[in-house]
């Protein structure tokens, strides 16, 4: 498109300032020394200290940071296998209700899936805990892979795996050595959504978690039910923290390795 | 089929019927239960011991009662309307905020779009707790913005927006403002500037050309992201129980507090079940526009 107005200009600035304005608050607000949120007393960074003395918010990290690694890792594994099957297998009996829940949990209310996911739990007799927390996440998120893996699988050239079977290569081999490095961005990208799915996740995680397994964001949620709390706002400011880092080295990193290969192509034709 | 193709349809395969369309068939069959006071509370409760004369007993306890419960007591159908209310004006809503976003990101210079486009993705990687609990703060009696209307001398009395419905509006249009940018984005990144040039050479004005060229081939993209807002709006949970007052009706709220609080399972089944009834129709029609856009594009 062409022509950047002003009508442009101003419609970006406040669309961005409408999405960044209460993140920046809620950081400037982390740093006030008042218990009182609404009043500033001075910069101070004691509800950082208070936050890492508390043992409860501390643990309810651990939890949630070790399910987020857990079930994003076996969502990975198991979202990759079903967007192979369901781009390279073909006809087999049932497809349709295979693809069928894989694109159903994109869409389905988080209420509906912590809850139906509780009753199953219960009808088994399996006690909640980390192990069903685990178990949740990996459903839905598994799915979200699926959708990012399949679509990159669908925009690869095929006949580079039928080469490599051509010529020697078991299909294991194949996927191994051929396909595997080619859809490696998308189930790393898919690996990154699993795992910040799952760390964010309250309504799945509040179904179908034990009282000796509380997340992060069950506590949160606990906290601020009663209003905003200084302790709160440092926490957010942490974890804004680092997604904002990860996200930018991220990009950075993609960047670089665009323009090293660039330089590399560049330098192959000549 | 041999043993590696197996297993590779299987193990997934055999994990979503496991826990997604098994548990999704418990609350089909809870929610034409009887609440009783037991462990599980509801009856009956399938007993396999007693082989096919516990199926004989099984099958006809059960029933659409709670079904009906949901059309007679008034807060449940007060509460899918005052839903349906809710996502519908906050799709709106947010496509009036959003489109003007994704239109002046698609005429930036090139340069700055990768930018752009992370500054738009970026809030979609921090958690959507505390994107909507950073509003607490702001909209609260208290708040900051009330701080600033009074400083500047707008209003003497605060204004009361936190816990009422507007506020509602506010956290929805915020924590779902980046799904309605990207597809609209999506389409207007690749629309042929060709075509508005030639608009205007058969006589459109520039506005007209907008309207009928620019919004036109923009309409798979403004339909997919009202979807994207409208199908997790309906049945939110978190916005409604921070922002919103007790006379907000949600009915992913009447969920959480029909299974939590009154432990009724029946019918938290049964508003389940009619939740997801009434999704279905939008969730097909946007698989019909996602489909139409993909195969328009080959």
């Amino acid at each position: 498109m062409r022509r950047f107005s002003w009508f442009n200009a101003t419609s970006l600035t406040l669309g961005f300032a409408f999405l960044y304005f209460p993140m920046v608050i809620l950081v400037i607000y982390s740093f006030n020394e008042s218990k009182l949120v609404t009043v500033w007393a001075g910069f101070s960074t004691k509800w950082y200290g208070e936050l890492l003395q508390n043992e409860a918010f501390l643990d309810a990290a651990w939890v949630t940071v070790r399910v987020a690694v857990i079930s994003s890792t076996i969502a990975t594994v198991l979202g990759t296998m079903a967007a192979y099957t369901l781009v390279r297998a073909g006809r087999f009996p049932g497809r349709t209700l295979f693809s069928g829940m894989i694109y159903a949990p994109l869409v389905m209310p988080e209420v509906i899936t912590g809850l139906s996911l509780l009753l199953l739990f219960i009808a088994i007799g399996l006690d909640r805990g980390v192990t069903t927390i685990v178990l949740a996440h990996t459903t839905f998120s598994m799915c979200y892979v699926s959708v990012v893996v399949s679509s990159r699988l669908m925009s690869f050239d095929r006949s580079l795996e039928e080469a490599a079977l051509d010529l020697g290569c078991t299909p294991w081999d194949a996927f191994r050595s051929v396909t595997l490095p080619i859809i490696a961005p998308a189930v790393i990208s898919g690996w990154l959504l699993a795992f910040t799915l799952s760390l964010d996740d309250l309504v799945i995680a509040s179904f179908t978690s034990g009282p000796s397994s509380t997340t992060l964001p069950i506590k949160i949620f606990s906290a601020v039910r009663l209003g905003v709390s200084p302790e709160i706002n440092a926490l957010s400011t942490i974890m804004i923290g680092i997604v904002a880092v990860g996200v930018i080295s991220a990009s950075l990193i993609t960047k670089r390795t665009a323009l090293k290969r660039e330089r590399e192509e560049r330098q192959a034709g000549r | 089929m041999n043993f590696r193709r197996l297993f590779l349809i299987g193990l997934p395969y055999l994990w979503l019927l496991a826990l997604f369309l098994i548990p999704f068939g418990i609350v089909l069959k809870i929610s034409l239960s009887d609440i009783a006071l037991a462990i599980p509370p509801y009856t009956p409760t399938l007993d396999f011991s007693e082989g096919l004369a516990g199926l004989g007993q099984f099958f006809p306890a059960l029933d659409f009662e709670n079904f009906t419960w949901l059309t007679q007591d008034e807060l449940y159908w007060r509460a899918y309307l005052s839903s349906l209310q809710i996502a519908v004006i906050a799709t709106l809503i947010t496509l009036v905020v959003g489109f003007p976003i994704a239109y002046g990101m698609a005429r930036a210079p090139d340069e700055w779009r990768p930018t752009l486009m992370m500054l738009v993705i970026l809030p979609f990687w921090t958690s959507f707790l505390i994107r909507v609990y950073s509003w607490m703060g702001i909209l609260g009696r208290e708040g900051v913005l009330n701080q600033v209307l009074m400083w500047t001398g707008i209003i003497n009395e605060p204004l009361t927006i936190l816990n009422t419905n507007t506020a509602v509006y506010i956290g929805i249009v915020y924590t779902y403002l980046p799904f309605m940018i990207l597809p609209i984005y999506a389409t207007l990144d690749k629309l042929d500037v060709s075509l508005l040039e030639a608009a205007e050479d058969l006589g459109c004005t520039r506005t007209s050309a907008f309207w009928l060229v620019t919004l036109l081939l923009a309409r798979p993209g403004i339909i997919a992201g009202c979807f994207l807002v409208f199908i997790p709006t309906l049945g939110e949970f978190v916005i409604p129980s921070l922002l919103g007052g007790s006379d907000t009706l949600m009915i992913g709220k009447v969920l959480w507090e029909e299974f939590s609080a009154n432990r009724d399972w029946p019918v938290a089944s049964a508003v389940a079940v009619v939740l997801l009834l009434i999704l279905i129709i939008p969730i097909v029609l946007f698989q019909r526009n996602q489909q139409r856009q993909a195969e328009a594009e080959q």
